[in-house]
């Protein structure tokens, strides 16, 4: 029967010494998904990501690829393949020996494999650069080598550690719409390490909070982004304002929310801290009385037709439809 | 010049070139440039360049047993090159230098692998450093004289290997013969091995180690496909200076191998006390000359000036 995960983990936990860095954690990973696992440094992230490579050796737990327990296969027997955050490419090699490395070390003939390492630099749309040091790319291009001398493999699940974070913001929203075609395309799971929320919601079918070792919230971007579990949650996905109440802690997404007076319905009092202008958007930041720090996304129409200064006395109002109930943290 | 500079002052609020305390003088970037090489150029001009000119011009010089006569003559490298004992003396260094290259290799590198990928720790590793750096405090002839005491025919290692019953008498092969000379040299030198070697292993990131596991590699793979070619300038600059310093020996061979054999320098220095300083010269040359071909070979194997760059 065709394995319904590509990937599980069962309370998989990592210690170093007396602390634990990943806390006895489960998930499941559907097939030929997309999966970010998204949290602040310190989270457990990159530990967890480590473990389902098999660089990091499991504490306790269990690791399902394809249905086969991996937990002390090495790296190379266990059907995935990383890309590291530096990229890791050989600086002494060019770029066809990079991605045809693995080959080599499997045996195959020099012919072949670079015959095979030609397809997948063109696959990255690199196949000019098959002659060029590491060192005479450029930062998205080595990235690229990267991605072709982990998918040579052939993994079932391809591991990818902040592979965005060292590039400039223009080409990371590029690289990010080609990871995703390339996921689509090849039709293997991506695991995606990331502390950047916009690329977790962008690219994700699988979203999984991360918080001190503990996974807190796992599933679809949308429901992660309307249904935060906890404030912790609400606050580090953003957009959401995080207030109490006397029910418990209550988040309202930014969006949903006006300059308005008391008598519109729920509001809370405050302070105007700071205008933002975004372009489509108009963000002001409140100081509320209780002692909140709020805001709301005011589309710039709305916002120039009663426009609003730093140190003005505001009311943040909102819908009683628009609040979402959390638990405690 | 002076118009343009008095233009661009009051802005930057900085003169473009230094100004020395006289008035007037002002030091164009050409005169920075000498100012700055000058130092080492002088020091390198006195104490490299002028007596090797001066060993130069004597290896051509006539001599007696009175003294030496300025002259112009090759006699002195013809009698050097077609003495048998000339080539029998290279060899028996060359032979030395490579068994020494080969086991100071082997040890500094896998010295330099454990000490760079396997002490975490960097308390540790900084005593490690230590311990294989500290012994270079005393002097290179205190070191090799300690080995005497310690090979000799009553020696601690012969007494202990007599007393645990290994053997019965004592092993004479210790001390005064090659044994005793490569062992000193490699005490001596592998130090010189290790530092180069750890230098170039401590800029491999270690995620290439991982990346080359992911794909596959075997622990032999990851050493000879990534950690020996990223390690290869440290181990380029290692073997020269393991290299030059056995051919260049005198001490170790002539206390070690108890007379049994000669080094060049000591072949030389034989020269010198029979005050046959032009065939003295003469040899010091070709030493010279000989030294730099090897290491000009090397060099061409791994071009070291690229990667110092870098």
């Amino acid at each position: 029967m065709d394995p319904r995960f590509d990937v599980e983990l069962i309370s998989v936990t990592k210690r170093y010494g007396a602390t634990l860095a990943v806390d006895g954690i489960s998930l499941r990973i559907p097939r030929a998904s997309y999966t970010c696992l998204l949290g602040p440094s310190g989270c457990g992230k990159t530990t967890t990501l480590r473990m389902i490579a098999g660089h990091e050796a499991i504490s306790d737990g269990d690791i399902l690829i394809d249905d086969k327990n991996v937990s002390l296969l090495p790296p190379a027997a266990r059907g995935t393949a990383m890309m590291f955050q530096s990229y890791a490419l050989f600086p002494h090699l060019n770029c066809l020996d990079n991605v045809a490395f693995s080959l080599k070390m499997r045996g195959i003939a020099k012919a072949e494999r670079h015959k095979a390492a030609r397809e997948f630099l063109d696959l990255v749309h690199l196949g000019d650069y098959a002659m060029r040091l590491p060192s005479q790319l450029s930062g998205g291009q080595q990235q690229r080598v990267a991605l072709a001398r982990a998918l040579i493999t052939r993994p079932k699940v391809l591991l990818l550690d902040e592979p965005l974070s060292a590039l400039d913001p223009f080409l990371r929203i590029k690289v990010r719409e080609e990871l995703k075609r390339l996921q689509r395309e090849l039709e293997i799971t991506f695991i995606h390490v990331t502390h950047s929320q916009d690329e977790a919601m962008a690219l994700a079918d699988l979203m999984v909070v991360m918080e001190d070792g503990h996974i807190r919230q796992a599933g679809p971007p949308r429901e992660i982004f309307e249904k935060p579990v906890n404030p912790f949650i609400a606050r580090f996905i953003g957009g959401h304002n995080v207030m109490m109440s006397d029910q418990g802690p209550i988040a309202i997404r930014a969006d949903r929310c006006r300059l308005g007076v008391a008598s519109d319905g729920p509001h809370v009092k405050g302070r105007v801290t700071v205008v933002e202008y975004q372009g489509t958007m108009v963000r002001v930041a409140i100081a509320t009385d209780p002692g909140d720090e709020v805001s709301a996304l005011v589309p710039d129409g709305l916002f120039h037709e009663q426009p609003v200064q730093p140190g003005d006395a505001a009311t943040l109002v909102w819908l009683d439809r628009d609040v979402h109930w959390m638990a405690n943290a | 010049m002076s118009g343009q500079h008095s233009l661009h002052a009051p802005f930057l609020g900085f003169s473009r070139w230094p100004r020395l305390a006289f008035p007037n003088i002002r030091l164009t970037p050409a005169m920075v440039s000498w100012l700055q090489v000058g130092p080492l150029a002088l020091v390198l001009i006195a104490l490299v360049a002028l007596p090797a000119f001066l060993f130069l011009a004597v290896s051509f010089f006539d001599y007696d047993r009175t003294g030496i006569y300025p002259a112009f003559m090759l006699d002195n490298y013809a009698d050097l090159l077609t003495t048998p004992a000339t080539l029998r003396v290279y060899v028996s260094s060359l032979k030395l230098a490579g068994i020494v290259w080969a086991i100071t290799l082997f040890l500094g590198f896998n010295i330099a692998w454990f000490l760079v990928f396997h002490v975490r720790n960097g308390m540790v590793r900084t005593v490690f450093f230590l311990a294989c750096a500290i012994p270079f405090w005393t002097s290179g002839i205190i070191r090799t004289i300690a080995w005497i005491p310690f090979l000799g025919r009553n020696g601690a290692f012969n007494q202990a290997l007599m007393s645990l019953g290994l053997t019965s008498q004592p092993l004479e092969f210790l001390l005064f013969s090659d044994f005793a000379v490569i062992i000193t040299y490699v005490h001596l030198f592998t130090l010189l091995m290790v530092g180069p070697i750890a230098n170039s292993m401590a800029k491999i990131d270690p995620a290439l180690i991982e990346a080359a596991i992911d794909a596959g590699a075997s622990r032999f793979k990851v050493m000879t496909n990534v950690v020996i070619p990223l390690s290869k300038t440290g181990i380029a600059l290692g073997s020269i200076l393991v290299f030059t310093q056995v051919m260049g020996d005198y001490f170790v061979v002539r206390q070690m191998s108890g007379g049994q054999s000669a080094s060049i320098v000591s072949m030389l220095s034989t020269e010198i006390q029979a005050m046959q300083y032009p065939p003295a010269s003469a040899n010091a040359m070709v030493l010279v000359v000989f030294v730099a071909v090897m290491v000009g070979c090397m060099m061409r194997i791994v071009d070291i000036r690229k990667e110092l760059v870098k």
